[in-house]
């Protein structure tokens, strides 16, 4: 088996137009969420989000680019660049054959099918621009991204609502394990803040109109993100060679499904998902220092999380620190896992915990070190990132620091 | 009209819980009807839909509500509270 380290970050999200501002943010603990602007808003029920402010499409592509991009593309694409960039790997060669992209999304170009369904419903227009098909679907942006730079290996999208990105990330983790790949270029991205992404979520009752308060006994629900991060994963002996700065080894990922309910959480299945990443790396429960929680500030998710950590961890539960950054950039749904992969990178590079914020008061339920408010400077060797899927669908990524 | 609140909601719970609405109790609970949470906000959907109201209601603070879904009796009264309040407005 080889081994897998990250050699590139690159993101978009609330909090800044890059991973140097994000990983700022997560330092700060600033919070990106606020009142959206967008068409409509005065009917929608949940006014805010995080969504990406001063995005101005016309300054990174040009129009014949515009028109085949949706949003969560574009996003994907400026992520990409920023990772690819630092990497340092060009794929022209015999490179490009050998890496491929593996992206989540849980619902690619949502502001596509809600533009163009107002054109023909609302207004009543019996035509749509030709491109609308090859804007919405849910594999444009990875396939955007082979195009842009030669990466002609095996190439997909995985769609499993809020764990998209972990379960992305995870078979390009094993594609570049087994030998398959060489590298992969791999994350995800979302973006549902439209009338529609927003109204659909409106329905099931369980987001917050004020904060996203992941683990607070006042939590009262989640608030939607948007973004993208996307990262190269290669393989160790192929990064070591060229000298490339190494910043985090992927060591282990695990999926289970609870084949329970097709909303409500799982502790079991969970609990399943964190052990499985563990015994996968080769990791005892001791060798964790920090969880990137899922924490979506929901009653039941943030209550059934914690009691898998406890299951999992026994007495170590304790000692670790667990945090949700959605609060500060929202759930970015099918994107989620991969914007909060950067905190796990940071947690072991900078020996900074990203804090989790809108914390108020100590829910009996959730009675863990979830770094409240303030980011804190701590030692870890080896991080945990969870993604629990609607749907029951679970997967957990373990990183460590290179070796 | 000719069906009161009652009749309706009754009539909208006993759809959700696949039961016969004569066996609908005015002291049955969500969970002596069965209804988990997936049944109950598509309760409060056809009963916002039924009537024209909007409920206030978030499933992750449902003590915090005004919406009172401790029994068939409660959900009866709280919608017959919306019905007049939306009337009075």
């Amino acid at each position: 088996m080889k081994r897998v380290v990250i050699t590139g970050a690159g993101t978009i999200n609330a909090l800044a137009h890059d991973v140097k501002g994000t990983l700022a943010a997560f330092r700060e603990g600033r919070c990106g969420i606020g009142p959206l602007e967008i068409r409509d808003r005065d009917r929608l029920s949940i006014q805010i989000g995080g969504q990406v402010h001063n995005w101005n499409p016309d300054s990174h592509f040009n129009r014949q680019q515009i028109v085949l991009y949706d949003k969560f593309t574009q996003f994907t694409l400026l992520a990409a660049k920023e990772a690819i960039g630092q990497s340092g790997l060009n794929f022209d060669g015999h490179l490009g054959y050998d890496t491929g992209v593996v992206l989540g999304t849980a619902a690619g170009g949502v502001n596509t099918w809600d533009e163009n369904y107002r054109t023909v419903y609302e207004e009543g227009k019996n035509r749509v621009h030709p491109f609308v098909v090859p804007k919405l679907m849910n594999n444009a942006a990875a396939s955007h991204i082979s195009m842009e730079y030669n990466l002609k290996g095996p190439s997909f999208t995985v769609s499993t609502a809020c764990a998209s990105s972990n379960h992305a990330m995870g078979q390009a983790f094993h594609m570049v394990r087994s030998g398959m790949c060489r590298a992969m270029v791999t994350g995800g991205s979302e973006s549902m803040l439209c009338f529609g992404g927003i109204k659909a979520w409106e329905g099931l009752r369980v987001m917050s109109k004020d904060a996203c308060r992941p683990f607070s006994l006042t939590r009262n629900g989640m608030v939607q993100g948007e973004g993208a991060a996307v990262f190269v994963f290669e393989e160790y002996e192929h990064a070591a060679r060229r000298g490339a700065e190494i910043l985090a080894e992927v060591v282990g990922f695990a999926m289970t499904s609870d084949a329970g309910d097709i909303v409500m959480p799982s502790q079991q299945g969970a609990a399943r998902a964190i052990a499985g990443a563990l015994r996968d790396a080769g990791l005892n429960p001791e060798d964790i220092g920090y969880i990137n929680a899922h924490g979506t500030g929901t009653a039941a998710n943030d209550r059934t999380e914690c009691a898998a950590v406890a299951d999992v961890f026994g007495h170590h539960a304790d000692r670790l620190m667990i945090s949700s950054t959605k609060s500060m950039h929202g759930h970015l749904i099918g994107g989620t896992g991969a914007v909060e992969l950067l905190a796990c990178i940071m947690a072991l590079r900078d020996g900074v915990i990203a804090p989790t914020i809108g914390y108020e008061e100590p829910d009996p339920e959730c009675a863990l070190d979830v770094v409240p408010n303030v980011a804190r400077e701590a030692r870890v060797t080896a991080v945990l990132s969870n993604a629990f899927a609607f749907g029951g669908l679970n997967a957990v990524i373990a990183l460590r620091q290179p070796r | 009209m000719t069906h009161t609140v009652k009749d309706r909601v009754i009539a909208i719970l006993a759809e959700q819980a696949v039961m016969d609405v004569s066996d609908i109790r005015m002291e049955d609970t969500l969970q002596d009807l069965g209804l988990d949470s997936l049944g109950l906000v598509e309760s409060i959907f056809a009963i916002e839909e039924a009537f024209d109201i909007s409920v206030p209601f978030n499933a992750n603070e449902p003590g915090k509500s005004d919406f009172d879904i401790s029994s068939v009796a409660a959900i009866i009264a709280a919608v017959e509270s919306l019905v007049s309040r939306q009337q009075a407005a």
